[in-house]
């Protein structure tokens, strides 16, 4: 009897020890999960879900907190995504958050009207915007996101969205069109 | 001496339509009087312009330069003005525009001072790169890779073998068929600078045996040469031979391994048409301005090879060989297995431009797509080894990852699974579809993480700004409560000084200054006017 007790309470001590070892020797550094969502949301910034920046609406996702249907710019694609590393099932595009964009976009400031106010500058999430008081801005436009931040303070609107217009390098094969259904048919009337 | 040959798998014996093009010698197309000269002919990053508008420049002069190390300088093709540096329409399957730089000839096609290399054998190996890296040569078979490159093995890499591919297996395509019987020289010594790049032991011209002519061309020319380490091997006329991984097979019996490159297992395939530009850089000092291409199809008349001008444009060469522009249905660039349809006839000659091909139009229409059947016929052909059926699968389903674990990216788009298909299916552009959109995503991903980096340096700045500005803030208090502290003492003593020096001033006053040196009388008067003053306050002191 004592022996028995003397051994388990020896074995939990032990078992204790080494499972607080691994605990302090194998630490995961921040939250994975939330790394994995992050990897995913297409990192626009523009704060539609209702966050302020991707990151935090991954911790929100993470923490169980938002729906995996905020994210506008991600469109279905990310949805999808987000559904199969989290085991849900995917869920249309809240349609409060905005609507899915179908081709990237960019915006580029008209700097014949740009008054070099900076309000831009300070609008944008990823400091794409270059400029300085009371000199002309321009947006880089390699960097923009699109998200479309500095368009509401801009006052003389004269930030406008483009679409990201294809060049060679970007151009992509459009997918083949197959039209089953004719040959089908004429199969089926010949069998 | 026969060598012994191996097989690769898969392949296709193609009727060849090779003879219609080989009547005429190569000819020079007409001097184009306007030249387009696209910076990114090339795979790499497209070259730089260093030439201004309105600029006279003289052919063979270096018009933009190479700024990275995977590219290539571009060459003004004749001499002329510089009309204009911007986008102008190339031949590429998209029809999109790209930037050039456009040349008015002004019909001297006068030159600029060449300086050929003397004696090539002294010359340092990465020299002899350098001076075919500075004369623009790209891999003219047809992908544009920068040729210097190729000539590189790096360090502790030897080069067992270099081969030159003269196999030109895709049909309709003779000028490099064209270019080895006209000009076996130019290749041979050409391939003899190479070999000296690379310090090769051991070099293969490889040709299909429906080259007789240039085999022999070939053969009796080496024949002057004392190169026993050069060996023309004619190989079977199998589709697609000419592609780099199908012709090492064939020729070593040993397969380039998935994602590598012939360096890796000792060798290095070259063109021979690129082995003639290595011969003209070097012992010419010519950069490559021009090439062979093949202008041939059931659609012009006169089906032939021309020396042209890179920057020419297509028109001009369908023109001179006599095209029926209203029999055409497409033309092609390249052959008509991997070539694609040029969407606009006025985009120039590139540095990979072999071959023109006008289809006409009463040739039997593609039939439309019916469903895989998954008969495995594709399977059969393909030469990479890969299950075309798998990939078309995936890709039509955009299943990007599973179509990669079949190994899309090893696929060479040689045309030969579409070739055999029952059922019609447009199986390489699946492939092309698939491979363009597997780069986008990549791209969008490189572009996410940066703009994540850049978020977080945003955030981390405004950060920064806000703690510089509390401290800041901080500092300033803090030397305004020093000030104080420090002032409240200040003016006490400042007040104390005031104090003091207005009572000096009184205790002057009382005491007049000017009483020294006076005279008896103006002392008696000083006395009587004091002592009458004091009277005076004592009377008002009385009174008050």
């Amino acid at each position: 009897m004592l022996a028995a007790i003397l051994v388990l309470t020896v074995l939990a001590l032990l078992f204790g020890l080494l499972l607080g070892y691994a605990s302090v020797r194998y630490k995961v550094e921040g939250d994975p999960i939330v790394d994995q969502i992050d990897a995913i949301l297409p990192q626009t910034q523009c704060g539609q879900c209702g966050y302020p920046g991707c990151r935090p609406y991954a911790e929100a996702i993470a923490k169980g907190e938002a729906e995996i249907n905020r994210c506008p710019p991600g469109g279905e694609a990310v949805i999808q995504q987000l559904a199969d590393l989290l085991g849900r099932e995917p869920i249309p595009l809240d349609a409060e958050r905005g609507e899915a964009k179908e081709e990237p976009t960019v915006v580029v400031i008209d700097e014949t009207q740009c008054i070099g106010c900076t309000l831009c500058i300070q609008a944008c999430p990823v400091d794409a915007i270059i400029g300085a008081p009371k000199q002309m801005h321009t947006v880089i436009r390699e960097e923009c996101t699109g998200c479309n931040l500095c368009i509401p303070p801009c006052p003389v609107d004269c930030i406008h969205i483009v679409p990201l217009e294809e060049d060679i390098s970007t151009w992509r094969w459009p997918e083949p069109r197959i039209d089953l259904e004719q040959p089908a048919e004429t199969l089926e009337e010949s069998a | 001496m026969t060598r012994r040959l191996w097989h690769f798998h898969g392949g296709l014996r193609l009727e060849g339509h090779k003879a219609m093009s080989m009547h005429e010698p190569i000819t020079d197309a007409p001097l184009p009087q306007r030249v387009v000269l696209p910076l990114s002919q090339h795979i790499g990053a497209p070259a730089e312009p260093e030439v201004e508008v309105g600029q006279r420049v003289l052919k063979g002069q270096r018009i933009a330069r190479a700024t990275e190390y995977v590219s290539a300088p571009v060459h003004a093709t004749t001499s002329g003005t510089v009309v204009a540096v911007g986008e102008r329409t190339v031949p590429h399957p998209s029809g999109l525009p790209a930037p050039c730089i456009v040349i008015e000839a002004d019909g001297k096609d006068e030159w600029i001072e060449r300086q050929p290399v003397r004696d090539y054998e002294s010359l340092d190996p990465s020299a002899l790169r350098n001076v075919i890296r500075e004369a623009g040569i790209v891999g003219l078979g047809g992908a544009g890779f920068p040729s210097f490159i190729k000539l590189n093995p790096g360090p502790d890499k030897v080069v067992d073998l270099l081969i030159l591919n003269g196999a030109e297996c895709e049909p309709y395509i003779t000028c490099d068929a064209m270019l080895m019987q006209e000009h076996p020289r130019r290749i041979i010594d050409g391939l003899l600078v190479m070999r000296h790049a690379l310090q090769a032991k051991h070099c293969i011209i490889a040709i299909e045996d429906n080259k007789k002519v240039a085999h022999t061309v070939l053969v009796n020319a080496l024949q002057e040469h004392e190169a026993e380490f050069i060996e023309v091997v004619q190989i079977p006329t199998i589709y697609p031979t000419g592609g780099e991984k199908q012709l090492i097979k064939i020729l070593t019996g040993r397969e380039v391994p998935s994602h590598g490159l012939p360096i890796d297992i000792g060798m290095v395939v070259h063109n021979v048409a690129t082995a003639a530009a290595v011969n003209d850089a070097i012992h010419e000092g010519t950069p490559l301005i021009e090439r062979i291409v093949t202008v041939t199809g059931e659609a012009v008349d006169r089906p032939r090879n021309l020396n042209v001008r890179i920057g020419t444009p297509f028109s001009t060469l369908l023109k001179s060989a006599e095209w029926r522009e209203d029999d055409t249905d497409e033309v092609l660039m390249g052959g008509p297995m991997m070539g694609f349809a040029v969407p606009d006839l006025d985009v120039p000659v590139v540095k990979t431009t072999n071959c023109l091909l006008a289809r006409p139009r009463n040739q039997p229409h593609r039939q439309p797509a019916m469903p895989c059947i998954r008969c495995g016929q594709c399977a059969t052909v393909c030469p990479a080894l890969l299950l075309p059926q798998q990939l078309y699968w995936y890709a039509h389903a955009r299943n990007f990852d599973r179509v990669q674990d079949y190994h899309l990216f090893d696929c060479i788009e040689c045309g030969c699974c579409a070739y055999v298909c029952p059922s019609h299916i447009p199986l390489v552009q699946f492939y092309r579809f698939a491979k363009t959109e597997i780069w986008a995503q990549e791209r969008q991903k490189e572009k996410a993480d940066r703009a994540r980096r850049r978020h977080e340096w945003h955030l981390e700045r405004l950060e920064r700004k806000k703690r510089e500005e509390e401290e800041r803030r901080r500092r300033k208090k803090e030397m305004l409560r020093k000030s104080r502290a420090a002032g409240d003492r200040g003016k006490q003593a400042e007040i104390e000084a005031a104090l003091a020096r207005v009572k000096a001033k009184k205790a002057a006053q009382q005491a007049p200054r000017n009483t020294d040196n006076l005279t008896e009388a103006q002392k008696q008067a000083i006395a009587a006017v004091e002592a009458r003053r004091q009277r005076l306050q004592q009377g008002d002191d009385g009174e008050s």
